[in-house]
C-alpha cells in the first residue's frame, strides 16, 4: 500500500497538522519509504496469534472510591491546572469563538 | 587530590558520607563543569541553585547525624522529559517551550528524596523521537567524543537520551536519568562510552514523564559503571499508584546483590543478531564479550530469536500509533504553545499550533501513526504489528528455557557524524535494530562499554534479561565491565 498527496493531506487533517503543498509533496516519498518497509510484516504467518495487549502481565487496580483520594491528582487545583494555559479566562481555558 | 568530577555515584556518596568532601563542594564542581561546557549543548536549562540547595540539605543532615539517602550528595542531570516542579519541561519541543510543571514526576521525586540534586534539564531528541539527538528544537547535542587523528567532525551522542549520555561522558554530571522506548538509553550509552540500563517495563513510574509510546516507555539510569546504575535504579524504581502499569512488587537491593561470578549461568547468543552489514568491529567486540562471560564462569549457548528481523518494523507501527494518540493533547488550549492566526477558528488554531510546535520527525511519526490507526488500515498494520510483538516476546520466552541472560551488541555501528544520516529516516531507524526487540518484550536490558573501535569511538555490549531479573543483567554487565577495563575518556576540546 502506498499513499499519494491527497491521502497525506487527509491524514494531516485528521492529525490536525496544517501542511502546505511543499510539505505534503515532501512527506509522500518519506511516508511511502517507511510504509513499504513495514509491509514485510505481511510475510509472517500470524494465524492463531493473539495481538499483544500487555507486555508484562499486570492487573488493573481500582482506586479507593473517594473524592481527592490522592491530593496530587485530586480536585481543587484550578490555579495549578490553569497556570500554563495560553489564554485562561475567568478560571477557564479560553478558546476562539466556536459558535457564530 | 582526586578530581571530584571524575568520581561516580558510589564514590561521591561515600566521600560525602565520610567527610572527604562536602556535598556542596561536589555540586559546585559539577556546576562549574556544566557552565564551561556550553559547546556540547547537553542542557536545555541549567539549575545550579537547585544542585546547591539539595547539597546543603545533605550537608546539614549529615551534620545533624541524620541517616543519608542512597543518592545523598550526588548531583545529577535530569532528561527534559521528566516534569520538574517550577522548572521548564519541554521534551525538547517548541510546543512545550515555556511549560512550567506544577508538579514533580514520581521518578525525579524519588531521586530527590534519596538525596540527589539537579544540575539541570538535559537536551534530547524531540519527544524522545530520534537516534542521534538531531531532532531537538534546542539544537543538536554534540558528543564529547571525536574520531581519532585530530578529526573535528561533530559526532552524534546518540538518542534520544543524547544530552544525558554527553553530560555523563564529559563529566558534567556523575549520572543522569534517561528514558528508553526503543533503545533511547542503551544506544546513546554505547555511543558515549557509558553504562545505562532500561529496567523491566513497569519498574519505574511513568507518572510525570512526557509520554511517547506508553506501552514501551521506561525510565532508567545512565552512569559511569554498573554499580552506579544499580544504586540509581534502586532510587528511581518502585510502585506508584498513579501509573496504572506500575509494578506492585518490592524493589530488590540491586547494589547489594552485585556478583560477577557467573558460574552456573547460561548466556544465550542469538544467531539472528549476526546480521549482514554489521560492522566487523562490532562483531569482534561481541566475540570479546562472549570470551569474557565464559571467563566469568558462564556457559555460552547458541539461541534463536526467529522474529528478530520483524521487531523493528513492528516497532515503527506501534510506537508512532501510540505517539499519534499521546501527542493529541498538544492543542494550544491547556498548556504550551498557541498559534492563533488572525480570524482563525478552533480547528484552524489546533492545526496551526501543531504545525508550528512540532518538528519534522515528530510530524512524520504522528502521520504514520494516524495512518496505521485509520479505518481500513488498522488490522493490516496495527493489529498485525501487535501480533508480531507477541511473537517477538514468545521468542524470548522460548530462549529462557535455554539461557539466563542474552548477550548481543547494543548498536550495529559506533557513533556517526552529525548530519551523516539525517537525509534518510529509515537508515536512522536501523540504529535501534538490536535494542528494539527487548523493548517490545518489556525486558530489562543494559549497555556496557567494551572498548573503542579503530576510529577511537566507544562500543557497547548489550545484556538482556528475563522480566524482573535486573540483577542477572547487572551481574553479567559487571562481569564484562571488570574484564573490558574500559577507562578511555573523551579528550577535552569543549
Amino acid at each position: 500500500m502506498s499513499v499519494d498527496k491527497q491521502t497525506v493531506a487527509k491524514i494531516a487533517s485528521l492529525a490536525r497538522i496544517q501542511m502546505d503543498d511543499a510539505e505534503l509533496e515532501r512527506m509522500v516519498p518519506e511516508l511511502n519509504n517507511i510504509l513499504s518497509w513495514v509491509e514485510q510484516l505481511g510475510e509472517v504467518d500470524c494465524s492463531g496469534v493473539e495481538p499483544m495487549t500487555a507486555v508484562i502481565a499486570n492487573t488493573l487496580r481500582l482506586r479507593e472510591d473517594a473524592v481527592n483520594a490522592d491530593p496530587l491528582t485530586g480536585g481543587n487545583r484550578r490555579d495549578a491546572i490553569l497556570a500554563n494555559a495560553p489564554a485562561p479566562e475567568h478560571g477557564f481555558f479560553g478558546v476562539p469563538k466556536v459558535i457564530e | 587530590m582526586t578530581n571530584i568530577t571524575d568520581l561516580g555515584v558510589a564514590a561521591i556518596r561515600e566521600g560525602v558520607a565520610d567527610g572527604t568532601f562536602t556535598a556542596r563542594e561536589v555540586a559546585e564542581a559539577f556546576n562549574a563543569n556544566v557552565a564551561a561546557a556550553c559547546a556540547l549543548n547537553a542542557f536545555i536549562v541549567t539549575t545550579p541553585d537547585k544542585a546547591l540547595e539539595a547539597a546543603d540539605k545533605v550537608d546539614a543532615d549529615r551534620a545533624a547525624g541524620k541517616a543519608l539517602g542512597s543518592m545523598a550528595g550526588v548531583p545529577i542531570g535530569m532528561k527534559d522529559l521528566f516534569a520538574t516542579h517550577g522548572v521548564q519541561t519541554t521534551a525538547a519541543s517548541h510546543i512545550l517551550e515555556g511549560f512550567i510543571p506544577q508538579y514533580e514526576s514520581t521518578v525525579s521525586s524519588n531521586l530527590w528524596a534519596a538525596g540527589a540534586g539537579m544540575l539541570g534539564k538535559l537536551n534530547l531528541d524531540q519527544f524522545a523521537m530520534g537516534s542521534s539527538n538531531e531532532t531537538s528544537y534546542f539544537g543538536n547535542v554534540i558528543s564529547p567524543w571525536r574520531r581519532a587523528g585530530g578529526s573535528n567532525t561533530q559526532m552524534s551522542p546518540g538518542g534520544s537520551s543524547g544530552g544525558s549520555a554527553a553530560a555523563v561522558s564529559a563529566r558534567l554530571a556523575p549520572a543522569a536519568t534517561g528514558t528508553d522506548t526503543g533503545g533511547s538509553i542503551r544506544q546513546p550509552a554505547a555511543f558515549a562510552g557509558i553504562t545505562g540500563i532500561k529496567p523491566t517495563y513497569g519498574r519505574c513510574s511513568r507518572w510525570g514523564v512526557v509520554a511517547f509510546a506508553s506501552s514501551l516507555d521506561q525510565a532508567g539510569p545512565m552512569a559511569h559503571d554498573v554499580r552506579d546504575c544499580a544504586i540509581m535504579l534502586g532510587a528511581m524504581a518502585g510502585f506508584d499508584p498513579k501509573d496504572s502499569t506500575s509494578l506492585d512488587m518490592p524493589v530488590p537491593d540491586w547494589e547489594a546483590g552485585l556478583n560477577s561470578d557467573l558460574k552456573g549461568k547460561k548466556v544465550g547468543i542469538p544467531r539472528e543478531y549476526r546480521m549482514d552489514g554489521t560492522d566487523p568491529e562490532i562483531l569482534k567486540s561481541w566475540d570479546d564479550g562472549i570470551a569474557w562471560l565464559r571467563d566469568a564462569g558462564a556457559e555460552v549457548v547458541d539461541i534463536s530469536l526467529p522474529h528478530t528481523k520483524y521487531a523493528l518494523p513492528a516497532y515503527y507501527i506501534i510506537a508512532p500509533a501510540e505517539a499519534s494518540s499521546n501527542l493529541a493533547r498538544y492543542d494550544g488550549v491547556r498548556y504550551g504553545l498557541r498559534d492563533l492566526p488572525e480570524g482563525a477558528g478552533l480547528q484552524d488554531m489546533y492545526a496551526a499550533t501543531r504545525a508550528d510546535g512540532f518538528g519534522d520527525e515528530v510530524k512524520r511519526r504522528i502521520l504514520i501513526g494516524t495512518y496505521v490507526l485509520s479505518a481500513g488500515f488498522y488490522d493490516a498494520y496495527y493489529t498485525q504489528a501487535q501480533k508480531i510483538r507477541t511473537l517477538v516476546a514468545q521468542d524470548f520466552d522460548n530462549a529462557w528455557e535455554h539461557c539466563d541472560v542474552i548477550l548481543a551488541p547494543t548498536t550495529p555501528t559506533a557513533s556517526f557524524g552529525l548530519g551523516e544520516k539525517t537525509d534518510d529516516p529509515l537508515a536512522m531507524y536501523l540504529n535501534d535494530v538490536f535494542a528494539v526487540p527487548a523493548s517490545l518484550a518489556g525486558l530489562p536490558a543494559m549497555s556496557v562499554p567494551c572498548g573503542v573501535n579503530s576510529e577511537g569511538l566507544p562500543l557497547g555490549l548489550q545484556l538482556i534479561g528475563k522480566a524482573f531479573d535486573e540483577q542477572g543483567v547487572l551481574n553479567a554487565g559487571l562481569a564484562i565491565e571488570e574484564r573490558a577495563q574500559f577507562t578511555t575518556k573523551p579528550e577535552k576540546w569543549w
